[in-house]
């Protein structure tokens, strides 16, 4: 299945990518999407802390299933205000 | 009323959008970009928001201090891209018949967004930028 990913803040400026896809297997999560975009981006692998996940704009957790899930936010702990 | 916005915010369409005549107290939050941080002299801020998002957690904030508090209406307003020093970054406004269930909205609602509502701060400052993630200070090793 396809993924879209977003990535946001100091996460995006490690990447160089705000968003994209990504193809997985069927039973994959959110931890196996992480990974591939780790593979993708080395500089994701030391980010100083654990994203917050959002599965198409809700809140999960990184064990989340992506099934029928079509975009995954990768987030910095937030700062607005 | 809940707006992500490139624009200034203005207080008073705020004001409106939630004032009545059966509502006698209307409570202000307004939040501003500061001239120092952590010990140095902020520049200006950058603000990036995973815009769909954002709007959609700040809308559970207005519906959950709706049912929490005895208000009448709440509107939220935050701005997105460059603010200078003193500029309006964030405004909650509430309504209530008295003041308490106002005011106690306002403070819930702003607490809530800085916890929940996916959007960053860049400072630049004298000397360099940096991103600020969570609440307040720079970058938290985990």
């Amino acid at each position: 299945m396809e993924v879209r990913f977003r990535l946001f803040a100091s996460l995006s400026e490690k990447a160089g990518a705000t968003e994209g896809t990504v193809t997985l297997p069927g039973n994959a999560t959110v931890r196996d999407l992480w990974g591939e975009l780790v593979s993708r981006f080395p500089a994701l692998a030391d980010t100083g802390f654990v994203p917050l996940v959002a599965c198409d704009m809700e809140y999960a957790g990184w064990d989340s299933s992506l099934e029928d899930v079509a975009e995954v936010g990768f987030l910095p702990p937030v700062s607005g205000g | 009323m809940i707006r992500l916005q490139a624009e200034s915010i203005r207080l008073e369409d705020l004001v409106q959008a939630v004032q009545d005549d059966a509502h006698g107290a209307v409570a202000i939050f307004l939040g501003t970009v500061r001239d120092h941080n952590i010990g140095r002299k902020v520049l200006y801020l950058e603000y990036e928001a995973y815009t769909d998002m954002a709007v959609r957690e700040m809308e559970k904030i207005r519906d959950l201090a709706l049912e929490k508090y005895d208000v009448g209406r709440i509107a939220i307003a935050h701005r997105s891209g460059r603010l200078e020093i003193g500029e309006a970054s964030v405004a909650v406004v509430a309504a209530s018949a008295h003041r308490a269930a106002a005011m106690e909205a306002c403070r819930f609602a702003i607490d809530r967004l800085k916890e929940t509502v996916p959007i960053w701060k860049k400072e630049f400052f004298e000397g360099g930028e940096a991103w600020i993630e969570g609440a307040g200070g720079p970058m938290r090793p985990v």
